[in-house]
């Protein structure tokens, strides 16, 4: 009776190149050994650039350009580091919508995420970074601290432009250098970025993004000139890169895995804990390190509250991510869709309850409709491993105690949520939680004034805040 | 009467209080991020006629005038003179002393008559006043009745006071249906706002109203989803199915618009009709036919286009 008119963004407000080089020096060069790779806009599988994968060399020139830059840099006084810094912030509010559209054909996330969460956090990043360049001094970190040097920087394809404004804006507020190198899937945000460092006339070499698959990034973050290594992905990788930089004495954050408990009580406000519930797990099709992957929910009001989540899952809008009406866009690759897959059949094998709302996914791209699993226990493997995809397990339990003790009970301890009316057992809950960022009545709120870690598997180091700076000082 | 029945009134205080809390916060963002869904074109369309559909066209001026009631009468019959295929409104609402005026001006046309009984807007007199005032009104034609509660019972916990007023309107309704008007631009919080919804719908309210149009805050979209949820959930628990109306302040198409989106992502289908949804404006009308008139022709007449009042 009552439908929404499509309305899809334009893809016309930007544009992208066929083929991309890599930005070193303040220039594009392509590689040296030669080799490309191709990014696809996963709602289509279309082919939208061919982007030059960094070789050894590449890494070399790159590491270099920014050790060159970082004598003159560092020696700037803060407050001109934090001109150019604010001056990146204001480029970017002015040419956020070409870079949201950029974001959602890369990604797969829909416009109004990319646009209205992830545009505005970007943004907000740089300005804050901004303000602490000439503070540095009353940061708490000692009376004259000192940046580290060159910062070699590996970001995940599920927020490439925030991801890439954590690392990048209190890397040069402090003084440090970067070499950057963006997913393989979704390169071209991060090569737009370059372009709106040469606008702001960043000085050459401050600023490096190089494009690559793993052994790219393994490359940079074994480079003997790297001074810093920040990482944010899985824990695999994570593991990988503990390993290889253990005992070299560079400094190391790690930004890894999670499978978040979201614990609603049975005093809860129960229309906005189905939201946030909703928000927790399908934001960003659940492509989210900190995602509310494992909803805890008081046995008491279980029926009711699920009752309550499937009507409201019923309503999700499943499709194109430039459609300014879509809830949930497309999953970012195929490996990806592959690996959410078998995770799910895996749940259904173990016994759990799997269910879908009725809704008709698009014939070509990545799609997997939004998933629950009922009946699920703390043995089953898709309450323990991290899917990183728009799927939910519902564990119960009848006390308080026993919430905590199950949502603790992970390897991981990235983020949490507690749902309940009463105050106090929010302040008691809060501070049992093994987990870096525990949202109250809410769940997946940013800010760049607040730290952002994690505890376990989940990695060490701070990003963002006051306490985002001390990764980059000496 | 069965709710009553089923809750009991020394328990009413007890159930209301033990409804699920409304997250301030929260329940502004959902509707906020309703608020951006896009409608255009075809379903834009749909989107205005239904709107239209909905409307109780109200004058509600201490200077009314039998002339002036009539002149609405005969816009809401007929909203657009010059294109026959645009529908008629749902009811026409004035106070009871008008009620007879508008009844014979409204006789066949299938527009409903409502009117604002109970001592309308402040609810501020005694119960057989209140009742004397409803009887009159549906003597006079009234099919509907718009009641307002005693938010100062409210406030002060006075529920079984405000559950018998509504009770005794709903008898003296007949068959006329009963609007419960909330007033929740005094009730302060959405907790109120759930659970005097609870209470009137218990109380046998066939439809709850937001407001009078009469104090500062009126109908606002979170308001509303509360609402719709309380309606939801009291289907879901009683099987019986209330109207919601949002009145005061829904003055353009892009704001009624976005209060359909939340009937559809709320309730659904089964709300989306006049039976069971109702604008309270005034002034509402004037721009749903403008913008309907702009998308068949493709441009926008003046206001002097349409009539007044």
């Amino acid at each position: 009776m009552f439908e929404y008119a499509p309305a899809p963004e334009s893809r016309s407000v930007v544009d992208i190149a066929s083929s991309y080089g890599l930005f070193i020096d303040g220039s594009f060069s392509s590689s040296k050994e030669g080799g490309t790779f191709k990014t696809v806009n996963p709602a289509t599988a279309e082919v939208l650039a061919e982007v030059a994968a960094a070789g050894h060399e590449d890494v070399d020139r790159a590491v270099a350009a920014a050790r060159h830059a970082f004598g003159s840099w560092s020696a700037l006084p803060g407050s001109e580091r934090a001109k150019y810094l604010f001056r990146i912030a204001r480029i970017i509010q002015e040419r956020s919508r070409e870079l949201a559209v950029l974001e959602s054909l890369d990604n797969g996330k829909p416009i109004k995420e990319s646009r209205d969460v992830d545009l505005p956090l970007v943004a907000a990043h740089f300005f804050y970074y901004a303000g602490w360049a000439d503070k540095l001094a009353y940061a708490g970190f000692g009376p004259d601290p000192r940046p580290l040097g060159v910062a070699g920087q590996v970001i995940p394809w599920n927020f490439p432009l925030l991801m890439l404004a954590w690392k990048i804006a209190p890397a040069l507020a402090t003084g440090n250098t970067v070499v950057l190198k963006p997913a393989e899937t979704t390169p071209l945000s991060a090569l737009f970025f370059a372009d709106v460092c040469r606008q702001a006339e960043l000085p050459p070499g401050v600023v490096n993004i190089v494009t690559g698959a793993g052994d790219t990034g393994a490359y940079l973050v074994q480079h003997p000139d790297v001074d810093k290594v920040a990482f944010t992905g899985s824990t695999e990788v994570g593991r990988e890169i503990a390993r290889s930089v253990a005992g070299t004495g560079k400094r190391l954050t790690l930004e890894l895995g999670g499978k978040a408990a979201n614990i609603v009580f049975d005093d809860a406000p129960i229309d906005q804990a189905v939201d946030g519930i909703v928000n927790g797990i399908f934001f960003n099709q659940g492509h989210v390190c900190c995602a509310g992957s494992r909803l805890l929910v008081q046995e008491s009001i279980a029926e009711e509250l699920l009752f309550s989540l499937k009507r409201r899952m019923s309503t999700l809008r499943v499709g194109d991510p430039l459609d300014k009406n879509t809830d949930v866009g497309a999953i970012n690759s195929a490996a990806q869709l592959a690996r959410i897959t078998e995770l799910s059949e895996i749940g259904a094998s173990e016994g759990a309850e799997r269910w879908s709302p009725a809704c008709e996914l698009p014939d070509r791209g990545f799609w997997f409709a939004p998933t629950i699993f009922t009946g699920v226990t703390q043995a089953h493997r898709i309450a323990r491993e991290e899917i990183f995809g728009p799927v939910l397990s519902v564990l119960t339990f009848r006390t308080p105690a026993e919430a905590v003790e199950k949502a603790n009970n992970t390897p991981y301890g990235l983020s949490a949520g507690i749902w309940t009316e009463k105050g106090s057992r929010i302040l008691a809950i809060s501070s049992k939680l093994r987990a870096g960022v525990i949202w109250a009545n809410t769940f997946n709120k940013f800010d760049p004034t607040s730290p952002f870690g994690g505890y376990k598997e989940s990695g060490y180091g701070r990003e963002g805040g006051r306490h985002g700076l001390e990764a980059y000082l000496a | 009467m069965t709710a009553t029945a089923s809750i009991g009134l020394s328990d009413l205080r007890s159930f209301l209080h033990g409804l699920p809390g409304v997250d301030k916060v929260g329940v502004e963002a959902r509707a906020a991020a309703l608020g951006t869904r896009s409608v255009k074109t075809s379903s834009k369309a749909k989107a205005i006629d239904l709107a239209i559909r909905m409307v109780d066209l109200t004058t509600l001026e201490g200077a009314d005038t039998p002339g002036k009631v009539r002149a609405l009468c005969a816009k809401g019959r007929r909203p657009d003179p010059a294109d026959p295929s645009c529908p008629p409104v749902a009811a026409i609402c004035v106070y009871p002393a008008m009620a007879p005026v508008a009844a014979a001006a409204l006789a066949g046309s299938g527009v409903h008559l409502a009117s604002v009984a109970t001592a309308f807007p402040s609810g501020q007199a005694p119960l057989d006043v209140k009742l004397a005032d409803t009887r009159s009104a549906v003597a006079a034609g009234a099919d509907e009745i718009d009641m307002v509660i005693s938010r100062g019972a409210f406030l002060a916990g006075d529920y079984g006071r405000v559950f018998e007023e509504i009770v005794a309107v709903k008898e003296a309704c007949g068959s006329a249906h009963l609007k419960v008007i909330l007033e929740t631009g005094e009730l302060a919080t959405y907790d109120n706002v759930r659970r005097a919804s609870w209470l009137a719908m218990l109380a046998g309210a066939d439809f709850i109203k937001t407001s009078t149009g009469k104090v500062s805050v009126n109908a606002t979209l979170p308001i509303t989803l509360v609402m719709l949820e309380a309606v939801r959930d009291f289907r879901d628990r009683h099987g019986r199915q209330i109207g919601v109306k949002p009145a005061g302040g829904i003055k353009n198409t892009k704001d009624a618009i976005k209060y359909l989106v939340l009937i559809n992502e709320t309730v659904g289908d089964d709300w989306l009709s006049p039976d069971w949804f109702r604008f309270g404006a005034s002034s509402l009308l004037n721009d749903l036919l403008m913008q309907r008139t702009k998308l068949t022709t493709g441009h926008y007449a003046g206001p002097d286009y349409f009539t007044l009042d």
